[in-house]
Parts: C-alpha cells; structure tokens; sequence
C-alpha cells in the first residue's frame, strides 16, 4: 500500500471491523464451545465439561447414514455439476447460437434465485413424471442447481487461458477431442479442482432445494433439520463443530488451489459479482 | 477456428439438460398457478385466475409479502452498514494481515447455513447464552429493576418482561439478525472486490488536489465502488425474501414469511397451485429486481 490518503490510520474503523468479525465470529465460537459443556446447551458459565456429546455422536448410527448419504449425493452432483458445467462454459466462451443469452442466464438463475423456487419446481417436474423421491431426486436438484457454479469459475478460468497454445495444437493437425485432453483440461486444472471443491461443499450444506425432494433417505442437513424440530441437543453442537472443522480443512486446500492460478478473491468475487448480476465476471 | 461439431458438442448437452431441469420446471410452476385443487384434493387442470386474486384479495398474503420485504431491507442495511466499513478498512487499511483478514471472511461462509441458524437459538433462547450472561453479570437486577418501576406505571394489561429478555427469540428481530449474520460476508466480498479495483492512483490524485478524506470517500471511491454495493445488497435481499428455513428455526408465528406460507401450500394445507402462484410472483418480483440492478451496474460502469 503506497500514497498518503491510504496508510493513514484509521482507529475507529479498526475498532469497528473487529467489532463486525466479533458479530461474524461469535455463534461459531459459542457452539464449539458448548459442544463441551457438560451441563448441555445454554446457561453461563458452562458448569463443567465433558466429551460425552462426541461419544453419542459417534454411536449415532442414523446420524452416520446420513452423512454418508450426503458424502453420496455431493460427489454425484459434482460429476453432474462439472460434467455440464464445462461444456457450457465453454459454450458461452465459443460459440453463438440463438438463445445464448437466454441459456446464460437460466444457467446462472440458481445462484441468485432463492432455493425454495427451484426446488419446488423439481418437485412439480419430479412428481408430474411420476419419479419417486430419493437421494436421486436430490441429487439432481443439487447437480443442476450447481452447474451455475461450474460454469462461472471455469468460465473464468477460460477467459485467463493463453489461446495460442490449443491454436497450435489445432494448427498441427491435433483433433478438436485430443485437443481438449492435452492442452485445455491441463490449462484449466485448477479451475476445475476449485469449482469441484466449492460444489461439494455446497453440496454437503445445501437443504433449501433438497427440503422439497427427499424421499425415505437424510442428507445430514435434513437430519439435523429434522432433529432441531424435536428440540436442542448439544448432539448437534458437536457434529457442527466437526463440520466446521472440515470446511476448514477444505477451505485451506481449495485457497491453495486458487492461489496457484490467480489470487483467489478476485474470483470469489467474481462468482458472488456474476450471481448479483446474472453476467460472467 | 472450433468446427461446427465441437461447437455442438459443447453446447447441446448444457441446453438440453438445462432446458429439461430448469426451464421445463419453471414453465410447470407457471402453469400450476392457473390450475385449482378440487373438493376431493386433486389438482385440477382447469385454467383461471383464482390463485392471483386470492392473492390480491386476501390481506395475510399480502401483510406476510410486506413483512418479508421489509424484513429482506433491514436485512440488507445492516449487511451494508457492518460490511461496507469492514471492506473499506481491509481494501485501504489493512496492510500486512490483508489475505489473512480476507480469508477470515470467508470462513464463516463456509459455515453450514443451518449450524450458524441454530447457534443462534441456543445464544438468543430463554435459557441460552446471552440470558445466561445477564445473569452470570447480574445485569437481570438492573433489568428488574426497571421492569418493575415500569409496570408500576402500567396498566394490568400492558406489563413488560425484561427477565428473561423476551424479544430475542421467536421474534421478526431474530430473523432479522440470523440473516444478517448469514448474509454479511456475502455483501463484504463483491464490495471489497469493486474497492480493489479502483486504480489507487486516481484516489492519490484527489487527495492531492487537496480533497479532504471525506470528499475523496465520497466523490471518488463511494461511487466507484457502487457496482459491488449493488451485487451484494441484490444478493442478500433476495435470499432473505425466499428464506423459510430461519423464520422456522428462530421467527416464531410472528417472524413467518412468505416462503413460510407457500411451504405450508405445498404442504399439510395441499394447496400446490395457490402456492405455486406465490412462488411465481416471487419469481416475478426477483427478475425485476435483478433486471434493475443490471441496468444500473452497466449505466454506473458507462459513466
């Protein structure tokens, strides 16, 4: 940071902007901390503390099929997700056809359309064409809504790639296929790694849209949803703070892929820029 | 340079599966909101205007509507006034810690949506945390205190409970912070984005044309700064709007929204076609807006 105006200091705001990720921070520091209190959830100080909730949690059989259920249903919407969300991506760098606006914008919808909508309308095509609800419903209604991410950060990706490279490769007599295999996946491996990443983990969380389409089978979400119906307990404390753990964990490897290609805000701002807007950063 | 095969090859299957899981869905949507359920509770596909003037007729659809549009707008002013300052003081201020700051931006998010909802409950409820520290600080002596020195004055209907404090939970309040919570980081990183972007130089040279802080905050990096403060507000009020899941954990019958009641219609009421008709008007009501916003970012980026 260089010039006058900016390296000034500014006391107030500092105060303030620790104020505002205290806000942002307080419920996740609450809820591990409670994960252990012994005298379960609420009351100050916690009176004593205990593992007891990750013992129950880890006997909990229901709750390990559910998260096993969603482990499924994420890494089948990232396949769908990324296996449609790279052609389109692609589309929308390549080619011109009639409608490409309007297919853009219905690709993007998801994003910024809250989830109620879209699940309702799966439920409507789901039930019209006699499907059964299952985690195959869900899965689908996960991978289609995703696509929209899919597109964005490999969109993204493509508009950084250096074309000469496929041009050549085309030029020497490759096929448009080999081409592809050779020159453009490798070009854009951490786009998609960071896309696959962030669909997964959108997955594992998401609940608006899978709350319409679920059949006999829990996400984990659902589960939990359907436990905090019958009333609190410090169960769920302490699966949300392994929960958090993880989003950590992949939160690290997915900014490590990120760094490798560009600086990783630009493109998360990107995405949340597009899904404001319905236009590709 | 690409031959017409691969040109279709990349885009007929995103049209077609798209088409089939998105636009066919929406366009079922649509025609629900013409059809009726009869006495028997079976849709019956008979085309008419019914949904749209209950709609229009019934007065709690349209006090829940309102209720969940004011409750997006608060939403997203307190999502503004936390997150605009916070992304100005990492974009100008931060030096050093800047990508560790960002990144503890970002952790939140990555927090599940229903985790965060529901630490919430267990800060805000009769027995929770912050009724907890009340206590534990003996701030609920002050409290009664004034609690009883109001009722004094306070006819037998109207007295106040302030032990425990009774509009945390299942309140519109608590909706209104659940989602400001939830939405806050989402408004941050477009904002911060667009400051980022703003050529350094530019905001050097107002200052030493001898603007005050003030005016080159206000005429040089607010307005060049708008395009991420719209995308962040769009963002957070339209996902307040279609949020049911946070007036079901900590709204209470007076925090219900108007997912709330399409949730219901599709639901133990079995109304789809009238709650098909709400999810379309709201549907409407979203393009609107994002179709606003886009104007106004490319009119803000012209000039």
């Amino acid at each position: 940071m260089s010039g006058g105006f900016s390296s000034g200091r500014a006391p107030l705001l500092a105060a303030y902007t620790w104020l505002v990720y205290a806000f942002l921070y307080l419920p996740i520091i609450v809820l591990v901390v409670y994960s252990f209190s012994g005298s379960g959830v609420g009351g100050f100080p916690p009176a004593s503390w205990t593992f007891e909730w990750y013992r129950q949690l880890f006997a909990d059989g229901a709750l390990w099929d559910s998260v096993l259920n969603s482990l499924k249903v994420a890494a089948a919407a990232v396949a769908i997700a990324l296996g449609l969300g790279m052609p389109a991506a692609l589309a929308l760098d390549r080619t011109d056809f009639p409608g490409k606006s309007l297919f853009r914008r219905l690709v993007l919808l998801p994003l910024i359309l809250p989830g109620i909508i879209t699940g309702l309308s799966l439920l409507m095509l789901f039930v019209g064409a006699r499907m059964n609800l299952s985690l195959i419903t869900i899965t689908l209604g996960h991978g289609t809504a995703l696509i929209s991410v899919a597109t964005t950060e490999i969109f993204a990706g493509l508009q950084k790639m250096d074309r000469a490279q496929e041009e050549a490769s085309l030029d020497l007599g490759a096929s448009p296929w080999r081409t592809f295999w050779r020159i453009t996946l490798p070009n854009l491996r951490a786009s998609v790694l960071a896309a696959g990443l962030l669909i997964f983990t959108l997955s594992l969380d998401e609940i608006a849209v899978s709350f319409f389409l679920f059949g006999r089978d829990n996400t984990l979400p659902l589960e939990i949803w359907s436990r905090l119906r019958r009333g609190i307990t410090p169960e769920i404390n302490a699966i949300s703070t392994l929960m958090l753990l993880f989003s950590i964990l992949t939160i690290l490897i997915w900014y490590r892929l990120r760094t490798r290609s560009q600086r990783g805000s630009e493109k998360v701002a990107a995405v949340l820029a597009t899904a404001g807007t319905g236009e590709p950063a | 340079m690409y031959s017409r095969a691969y040109k279709a090859a990349v885009a007929i299957p995103p049209i077609v599966w798209v088409t089939a899981f998105l636009l066919v869905p929406y366009a079922i949507l649509f025609c629900y909101s013409f059809w009726s359920v009869s006495s028997i509770q079976t849709i019956v596909h008979h085309w008419n205007l019914q949904n749209y003037l209950e709609l229009a007729r019934n007065s709690l659809y349209r006090d829940v509507l309102f209720r969940s549009m004011r409750i997006a707008a608060a939403v997203t002013c307190f999502a503004l006034l936390l997150g605009y300052p916070l992304a100005y003081y990492l974009s100008f201020h931060a030096t050093t810690r800047k990508d560790l700051l960002y990144q503890l931006v970002i952790i939140p998010l990555w927090a599940s949506y229903l985790v965060r909802g529901y630490a919430w409950k267990t800060i805000l409820g009769t027995d929770g945390v912050l009724n907890g520290v009340l206590r534990f600080t003996h701030a609920t002596d002050l409290l009664l205190a004034i609690q009883n020195s109001v009722n004094l004055h306070l006819a037998a209907s109207h007295q106040i409970t302030l032990v425990p404090l009774p509009f945390l939970l299942y309140s519109p309040f608590a909706v209104v912070l659940v989602l400001t919570h939830i939405y806050t980081p989402f408004v941050i990183l477009p904002i911060y984005a667009s400051l980022e972007h703003i050529p350094r130089n530019l905001v050097e040279a107002s200052h030493d044309l001898g603007s005050s802080p003030w005016s080159t905050f206000r005429r040089v990096i607010l307005p060049l700064s708008l395009p991420g403060v719209i995308a962040g507000a769009t963002f957070a009020f339209v996902l307040t709007l279609g949020d049911f899941l946070a007036p079901l954990l900590v709204g209470g019958s007076s925090g219900i929204m108007i997912s709330n009641i399409v949730v219901g219609l599709f639901g133990a009421a079995y109304n789809w076609p009238l709650g098909a008709a709400i999810a379309f008007f709201m549907m409407v009501i979203v393009m609107a807006l994002l179709f606003t916003t886009e104007r106004l970012e490319k009119r803000l980026k012209v000039s």
